[in-house]
């Protein structure tokens, strides 16, 4: 008997059960189903959730590959200083840092997956549903959006926190209000700000040896920017292949650009949100820019280094270029409609470089700028299906109605005789 | 004068199996039957008991709402049996056909005298009125409502369909006495839409408004050439028909006889030689079925195409409006990884590893796998793409599955039937039932609102 055979026997031992999700869950993810179609249409296309999922998660491999690298990279660059003479092949790629990224990234997904999927077997196996998988691509997500160095008991509480009030309250993957990846985020901000701000957490060992005669720092470019400088050391090419600081997976823009087109070509993301959102961004950063050149902000307002970034860089540092690919794409929490999709992308990128530059506190404003939106996401759908509405109404008003029943025509006519 | 109809938006399902262009007569069946199940809304009242003699086109039933509505025999023969279900509820009903037929006289309309109540109590008393249909609400249409256009699409674009330039070839004079008919029941025109490089047997008739459609389906739906030729408003009613069935009404206006004769297709990468049949609407399938062959024993059978048909068996009837007969396999198997790996076999709507946008024009056989599990409604933005009505259709279906009715008038549900919502239930990551969503949905407003 095939494994096949035994997994089929098992799950019509298993079937009305309780446990019968769980079975599913694992079942499914080795075999696609034996179900066949029982109403309407007779066949199907070949795409499912898994399948879309599956594909967001291979567009997000090279960013976390490239985090490890990156790990390894800023944390012996900090010790030892950054190499002269930069070359990927032997400061970057190397065995030492994939080894420490490795070591310290992994445990995050691990973590991540391990107690997000597990809130999810529960839920299914108490509401009797199948287990959905949403959480496939938000357990990738959640480790590339954090500092290296979260603790993962911190991790373990946000992701338990995300899941359960972000989204298993409102019923689901497909129901929820707000990107449960997002939410994760924003709960590790806010429950424990000192801990995701400030120059210490970029950097792998940054924090233990904090105060010690080997301190490390390594600041973000925009943490650097935020304290009123205007001048940094990285290279375009640095913040484009992304060999700079930051939260683990969203510092190479090249990558995420990639990653981009591959969910615009196998048509699972939207290219709307994501060209939307770009041509927000550079607008928001255009005016920053124009304030600037028409001398209305003093050279010492703590906003003027943020303010006077080149607008296009902004796509290039922090995680305004992850969050419009991977985040804002999120098809449950986004707009639905295509025109609503512009307006959505658009404001994202806009309210995004707009955060960024006037959050006192953290100078990153993509998390918060997404989460803002997905509320008023079903708000711009509501105000684009009224169009659609409306159109049908006007329609009705010119049309001349036939009355319902013939008999009421003659009425119609002896009336008007 | 023709009008050119170009739809963008859809998606060619295009398959194994077409139906050669040969015609064969089918044996005769023994038994012939009606299946309620295809007049959506009727409670039938029996007019006939079990064991009694009829003639074909004599009625058996009408419907309880409408008496004049008469439902009539296809053939001459015994009324062997009434099939009932649950609570006593008619579901089929047999009738063993004599050697020779007989026919019901119902005389010959004077069609240039014949007025439009004239017609409509023809078509009543002679059996023929349940062909057409109305929308809203995709069901048999109301004898007392006035439509303010009638549509037939002579454009088949679902997979596997017949192709009505082909079946309809030869029977001008029936078709041409069908639309005189009808022109008399409406104040509006009859819509007649055509393929746009076919030679259809309807494109010269009198009486009728042509026009050209091309673009993938659904672009053939009724339902999307009713929304980009004259959309209907609310409070409207327009008539559908389909043309194999203006040839039976057309007969019966000729001749006075109601004739079930119709063309088929027998389709499917099932079907050892796909081709036409002439047959009678409730014979048997399997007098046709396996004269063709079937290559496999496992296999789904299909009363209409395989996006809209119902589901059947060999020893099922032809149904009353079907003039397809698709047999595909079932795909009741596991598939190992069939989530993550590269697929070339199957159509996908993505790109996600699916090769299927690589070779438009490859023919598929695809089988009843749902490939994939029922979930909630995730995805946004793909159901636009393959449907071009000026509808939303994501917020419609969800408006239906929350029983808004002000939402679901607002949004459309009045233009649609569970038709236009195969493609979309085709594509469907979330595989949701659409097409009972709408059909539930339709039902909901029909009761509320009639």
């Amino acid at each position: 008997m095939g494994l096949k055979e035994k997994l089929h026997q098992t799950k019509l031992k298993y079937q009305g059960k309780k446990m019968a999700p769980a079975f599913n869950a694992i079942h499914t993810f080795l075999y696609s189903p034996n179900e066949t179609t029982h109403s309407g249409g007779h066949i199907r296309s070949v795409d499912d959730l898994k399948r879309t999922m599956n594909t967001v998660i291979m567009a997000l491999v090279p960013c976390l590959l490239f985090g490890m690298f990156n790990a390894g990279y800023q944390h012996y660059s900090a010790i030892n200083g950054f190499p002269e003479n930069f070359s990927v092949m032997e400061h970057f790629i190397t065995w030492d840092n994939f080894w420490l990224g490795a070591i310290t990234i992994l445990p995050l997904v691990i973590v991540s997956y391990g107690v997000g999927l597990a809130i999810e077997f529960v839920f299914a196996v108490i509401k009797g549903h199948e287990v959905e998988e949403g959480y496939l691509v938000t357990g990738m997500l959640v480790p590339l959006i954090v500092p290296v160095d979260t603790p993962l008991w911190m991790l373990a509480i946000a992701v338990a926190f995300g899941v359960v009030i972000g989204k298993e309250v409102f019923g689901g993957t497909g129901m929820n209000i707000l990107n449960p990846a997002l939410t994760i985020r924003a709960f590790l901000f806010f429950a424990y700000p000192t801990w995701m701000s400030g120059d210490k957490v970029w950097v792998h060992g940054a924090v233990e040896r904090a105060g010690t005669a080997d301190a490390i720092s390594g600041e973000t470019i925009l943490g650097y920017l935020a304290q009123g400088n205007s001048d940094f050391s990285y290279s375009l090419s640095d913040m484009f292949f992304g060999f700079i600081p930051g939260s683990v997976g969203e510092t190479s823009t090249f990558l995420i650009l990639l990653g981009g087109l591959f969910l615009v070509f196998t048509k699972i993301a939207s290219w709307r949100i994501m060209l939307s959102a770009v041509l927000g961004s550079l607008a928001m950063g255009l005016i920053f820019n124009g304030v600037v050149e028409a001398g209305w902000i003093p050279e010492y307002s703590k906003f003027y280094g943020l303010m006077s970034f080149e607008y296009w860089q902004h796509l290039l540092v922090g995680g305004l270029a992850f969050g419009i690919v991977y985040m804002a794409t999120d098809p449950v929490t986004g707009s639905q409609t295509n025109k609503g999709k512009w307006i959505y992308g658009f404001l994202i990128g806009f309210m995004s470089v707009m955060i960024r530059v006037f959050n006192p506190g953290y100078p990153e404003g993509v998390f918060l700028a997404i989460l803002l939106l997905n509320v008023f996401a079903p708000t711009i759908d509501h105000y684009v299906v009224r169009g659609n509405v409306k159109r049908r109404m006007k329609r009705l008003k010119n049309a001349t109605i036939l009355p319902k029943v013939t008999g009421e025509v003659e009425e119609l006519k002896t009336e008007t005789v | 004068m023709s009008k050119d109809i170009r739809i963008k938006k859809g998606l060619n399902i295009n398959l194994v199996g077409a139906a050669e262009k040969t015609l064969s007569k089918a044996v005769n069946s023994n038994v012939y039957a009606l299946n309620l199940d295809d007049f959506h809304g009727i409670t039938p009242k029996m007019l006939v008991k079990q064991g009694a003699e009829v003639k074909a086109g004599e009625p058996l039933f009408f419907n309880k709402s409408n008496e004049k509505m008469l439902f009539v025999s296809p053939v001459s023969g015994e009324l062997v049996e009434i099939v009932r279900g649950a609570r006593r509820r008619i579901l089929t009903l047999k009738i063993l056909a004599d050697k020779s037929q007989e026919y019901a006289e119902h005389g010959v309309l004077d069609l240039s005298s014949a007025d439009d109540q004239v017609v409509r109590d023809f078509l009543l008393k002679s059996g023929a009125w349940p062909f057409i249909k109305q929308r809203p609400y995709d069901i048999i249409a109301n004898p007392e409502s006035t439509p303010k256009a009638i549509f037939i699409s002579a454009y088949a674009t679902a997979p596997l369909a017949a192709d009505a330039d082909f079946a309809l070839q030869g029977k001008e004079a029936e078709l041409q006495a069908a639309i005189t008919a009808l022109g008399k029941l409406t104040p509006g025109k009859i819509h007649v839409s055509v393929g746009k490089s076919s030679n259809s047997p309807l494109a010269n008739l009198d009486g009728i408004t042509l026009h050209k459609v091309s673009g993938p389906h659904p672009s053939g739906l009724v339902g999307t050439q009713i929304n980009k030729i004259d959309p209907i408003n609310k409070g409207e009613v327009v008539w559908t028909i389909s043309p194999q069935d203006l040839v039976i009404i057309g007969e019966l206006l000729l001749t006075g006889k109601f004739n079930a004769e119709r063309v088929i297709a027998l389709a499917g990468s099932v079907v050892k030689s796909p081709k036409y049949y002439t047959t009678k609407i409730g014979a048997e399938i399997s007098t046709f079925l396996y004269a063709a062959g079937v290559n496999q024993e496992k296999f789904r059978l299909i009363n209409g195409d395989v996006l809209t048909g119902g589901k059947t068996h060999p020893e099922g009837y032809l149904g009353f409006y079907n003039n397809t007969v698709s047999v595909i396999p079932e795909g009741d198997d596991y598939e190992f990884f069939g989530w993550n790996k590269p697929v070339f076999n199957k159509i996908s709507s993505t790109r996600a590893l699916t090769f299927s946008w690589m070779q438009p024009n490859k023919k598929y056989d695809l089988d009843t796998n749902t490939n994939g599990e029922h979930r909630a409604f995730v995805v946004t933005g793909r159901y636009e793409e393959v449907f071009p009505l000026d509808i939303y259709p994501l917020q419609l279906l969800k408006a239906c599955m929350v029983k808004d009715l002000d939402e679901m008038e607002l949004l459309g549900l009045y233009e649609v039937a569970p038709e236009d919502f195969s493609l979309t239930e085709f594509i469907c990551t979330s595989k949701q039932p659409h097409q009972q969503i709408i059909r539930e949905g339709l039902d909901l407003l029909y009761q509320e609102i009639g």
